[in-house]
């Protein structure tokens, strides 16, 4: 099975989040719980889905990652971006505002 | 412009009270996120990858310089100082959070505005050609009649729950700046026999996964039944629309699987019925809505300014500017002023907190205190004298909003694609940026002439791709993004479908690619002939040759 972590969307302000291992919540992919086996993932999940219950946060999910020496990002572009930001500056370029 | 009564204020405070209650009770744990969703939606409150994202309704795309001004705090105190204007004259902000949102839409609703119904399956925001009320080749203002529209699609109760969204699109020009034909219901303002202005009616266009050129089902409805006739598509629609498959839920599937004609018949069986059952407004409340609308008090000018004559001889930037950004009024001795939202490697169709207080202001000296929104991501003084085009322009070059690209190749629709959006398969704005780059010099742009470059990050098109006169759509290959290339697409009068040109190029190659076709176009193309021109004339092969010869 692939490496894994789970994330969710924070219920306040929408900010991505990740699982941690004592079954809380961390900005950072590299905070986040790795998952190695269908049980950690369905353990995994059963810890989210109390969160949801708790309201914390929504729509948690599974995402495959690759971990590098040190640090992990996810495996697709769509789970990079979302848990660098946005790949473009906000608004217009800084030299045009 | 129209001004809220007092049911209008009541409608829209209420609702603020409604849903301050309802996020209260979400983040209580009252309500459950399945029970919340559908009342943030009907709210224009998604879920989006990063954050919350909140769409607000820009009605037709036209607002006061107050509006704009509170579009701006808007960005400023609730989210990151910027918004993005939206291919449906809407606005959207990309980071509330959610115990802030009943303040912003209180805010909102102190300049009479709202984000009621911008998603959800319900009637849209109707939009309308930007230049509405004052462009040279109009037949009537379409604006009277999107206010009609907004009023009675608003909260009406036997259309709430549609079998999906619902768009509505008027122009009152036979030259579609509001690409009406892939809309739901299009309305075009049309001169019936004897010199009665009546509308023809178009049904079942659109984009996404079923792209289709709207049919026309009445060629001149006269305007008193607008509303009636309206009713009674809705009603076929919401009887027969397929609730059992989303992607086949919308008008146009049905229009086309019942046929025109079949569809029309049924149209009209209804509407024989309701016709007469009180749905139309009474002359006196159309003369009403039409006040509101009516032609501001004109200064009496010459069509021949001088000293704007003289401007433009005098500083070529200016001159290139107002030979492509300006288009002709109906008053002598005015212009519209578009103002670019797609300056070089800029995200199309954003705007800071700082550049709309500008533009506010600068509308206020200028414009009669009024801004509209395009469906092309722009923005338009609809009322400025010739003689301060100058002063104008200095004014907006000074908040980069004069880039002379209107309609040519810089001048892209983009929709916010995988940076921020849940349904996007692929990036679209770095595409966007790129290709600005990649044709920044003006000679160049002005060379290669009018071509409209349409891109969206998924196949639900929000970034008209299928409308372009060159359309891209991102497309996920094994978590990696591509770019399919159409050709061959409008979304004017001269409606029609790009084609897809073959495989889709990676990231690395997609701006490349655009360059190869503009490319054939160049070395193709007969005088005078646009882009679009001569791509219908010479067909797919040649730019087939180019882009894949190789291989």
């Amino acid at each position: 099975m692939n490496l894994r972590t789970l994330t969710a969307n924070r219920l306040g302000d929408g900010a991505v989040v990740y699982l941690t291992g004592d079954g809380d919540w961390s900005r950072s992919i590299n905070d986040g719980r790795l998952i190695t086996s269908t049980e950690e993932g369905d353990d995994a999940l059963r810890v989210a889905r109390r969160c949801l219950e708790a309201h914390a946060v929504v729509e948690p999910y599974l995402i495959d990652i690759i971990a590098d020496t040190g640090s992990r990002r996810p495996a697709g572009t769509r789970e990079l971006i979302r848990s660098r930001g946005p790949s473009i500056a906000a608004g217009v370029p800084a030299e045009q505002r | 412009m129209y001004r809220y009564d007092e049911f209008d204020q009541t409608l829209v405070d209420e609702r603020v009270v409604q849903f301050r209650d309802q996020v209260q009770r979400r983040l209580s744990g009252e309500l459950t996120e399945p029970q919340f969703k559908p009342l943030r939606l009907m709210n224009g409150l998604y879920m989006q990858l990063h954050a919350y994202m909140l769409r607000v309704a820009i009605p037709y795309g036209m607002m006061s310089s107050e509006q704009l001004r509170m579009l701006a705090h808007i960005a400023r105190r609730y989210d990151r100082g910027y918004g993005h204007f939206t291919t449906r004259q809407n606005i959207q902000y990309n980071w509330p959070k959610l115990p802030e949102v009943p303040d912003l839409l209180a805010d909102l609703a102190k300049v009479q505005m709202n984000a009621i119904q911008t998603s959800g399956n319900s009637f849209r925001n109707t939009t309308a050609d930007q230049y509405g009320g004052v462009a040279a080749d109009e037949i009537e203002d379409p604006r009277i009649w999107s206010e009609i529209i907004r009023q009675w699609s608003t909260l009406h109760p036997e259309f709430s729950f549609l079998p999906r969204k619902f768009k509505i699109a008027v122009t009152g020009s036979p030259n579609d700046r509001a690409a009406v034909r892939f809309h739901d219901i299009g309305i075009v303002i049309v001169e019936g026999d004897g010199g009665e202005i009546g509308f023809e009616v178009l049904v079942g266009g659109g984009l996404g996964r079923s792209p289709f050129v709207a049919k026309t089902i009445r060629d001149f409805l006269p305007k008193q039944h607008l509303l009636s006739y309206l009713e009674a598509i809705l009603r076929v629609y919401n009887q027969l629309g397929r609730r059992d498959n989303l992607f086949k839920a919308r008008i146009k599937i049905l229009v086309h699987e019942t046929g025109t004609e079949e569809f029309a018949r049924l149209v009209e069986d209804e509407w024989a019925q309701i016709k007469d059952a009180g749905v139309d407004l009474s002359v006196e409340e159309v003369g009403r809505i039409k006040a509101y609308f009516a032609p501001p008090v004109y200064e009496a000018l010459d069509a021949d300014v001088a000293e704007f004559r003289a401007q433009r001889d005098a500083d070529p930037d200016f001159d290139l500017w107002a030979g492509t950004n300006l288009a002709p009024h109906r008053q002598p001795g005015y212009a519209i002023v578009n103002l670019s939202l797609k300056p070089e490697g800029g995200p199309p169709g954003d705007a800071t907190a700082d550049q709309m207080d500008r533009v506010a202001d600068l509308a206020d000296t200028f414009s009669l205190g009024e801004i509209r929104v395009t469906h092309e991501q722009n923005l338009v003084f609809a009322h400025v004298r010739q003689a301060d085009l100058h002063e104008l322009w200095t004014e907006l070059t000074a908040i980069a909003m004069t880039t002379p690209n209107m309609g040519l190749i810089t001048d892209t629709i983009c929709c916010p694609g995988l940076d921020y959006c849940n349904l996007a398969n692929a990036r679209s704005i770095p595409v966007a940026q790129r290709i600005s780059r990649r044709f920044a010099d003006l000679k160049l742009q002005h060379n290669i002439g009018e071509l409209r470059i349409k891109m969206s990050g998924c196949i639900n098109a929000c970034g008209h791709h299928h409308a372009g006169h060159i359309g891209i759509l991102g497309v996920d290959r094994k978590g990696e993004e591509y770019y399919q290339i159409t050709l061959g697409g409008s979304g004017a009068e001269d409606a029609s479908i790009g084609k897809v040109i073959g495989p889709a190029f990676s990231e690395d190659a997609v701006v490349d690619a655009v360059a190869t076709v503009v490319n054939v176009y160049v070395a193709k193309r007969k005088d005078g002939e646009r882009f679009l021109d001569t791509c219908r004339r010479i067909g797919p092969e040649p730019f087939k040759e180019k882009l894949y010869g190789a291989h």
